[in-house]
């Protein structure tokens, strides 16, 4: 009976550890992983050079109902000052009809690194926020997003 | 004219990062929808916003289809002086309209 009944827990267990490792591989997907035209349009507006993880703030809520008008908030940790400020913000997306969703251009006088915006989802899909600073370093942060309603791509309604 | 919206507070104190939030009356057609007819409803939205300070840009961004319709948009200035605030909007079909407030920094 014991002899039996190890083997199985023991697969159990792999599995569940499979499981595990899966959930924590979707969750932490660094910004490298994803698909082509959606990299390719950062990589666009980082005139290539390398984007990394940090310093910005992308606010959104992680289970959508309706695609057709999402809040939307991106702030970046700057002292906004003449030497050190954030240049730019860009946000893109990864599979509505065009990567493209917002860019904005900040100055010095701007006080605060933060914009809030409402944008469209056709689908459930990764949100990407592109800050520029001014020494030239571009900084991200990606966010999945869940959509239940999609925004209205089909037909008048 | 369509309706705008913009919300900047009343008396700021000298310094003082405020808030401004912004929001134009706008269908913000995509030109990736199908009318009644089934042919394309050609694309209608506002491309640009800026916002100056007594005629100093402070502030400006570009819209892509995917933003929602009445295209709302906040951010952040620092209040430095009494004087005025222009908003303009730009967008396809000649679209352009422009708004002032008045500040008063205390």
């Amino acid at each position: 009976m014991t002899a039996t009944a190890e083997p199985i827990s023991r697969r159990r267990r792999q599995v569940l550890a499979a499981g595990a490792g899966l959930a924590a591989a979707v969750l932490v997907r660094p910004v490298a992983a994803t698909p082509d035209e959606l990299a390719a349009a950062i990589a666009a507006f980082a005139g290539g050079a390398p984007v990394r993880p940090g310093k910005v703030k992308l606010t959104v809520a992680a289970l959508v109902d309706n695609g057709n008008t999402v809040p939307v908030t991106v702030s970046v940790e700057s002292p906004m000052t003449p030497a050190d400020h954030v240049a730019a913000i860009a946000l893109f997306n990864e599979r509505n009809p065009e990567r493209d969703v917002a860019r904005f251009k900040l100055t010095p006088r701007a006080g605060r690194a933060s914009v809030s915006t409402r944008i469209r989802l056709a689908t459930s899909q990764q949100l990407v926020a592109v800050a520029q600073l001014s020494d030239g370093t571009y900084w991200s942060q990606s966010a999945e997003v869940v959509v239940v309603l999609a925004a209205c791509i089909e037909g008048e309604s | 004219m369509a309706r705008a919206l913009i919300d900047v507070p009343k008396s700021p104190r000298r310094g003082e990062i405020i808030e401004i939030r912004t929001l134009i009356a706008h269908p913000m057609e995509t030109g990736y929808r199908a009318g009644g007819d089934g042919r394309k409803l050609p694309r209608d939205i506002v491309r640009r916003f800026s916002c100056r300070y007594d005629g100093e840009l402070v502030f400006s961004a570009e819209f892509f289809p995917a933003v929602a319709a009445n295209p709302y948009c906040a951010f952040h200035t620092v209040a430095t002086a009494s004087g005025t605030l222009t908003f303009t909007w730009e967008g396809d079909n000649g679209f352009t309209q422009t708004e002032a407030v008045a500040i008063t920094v205390t």
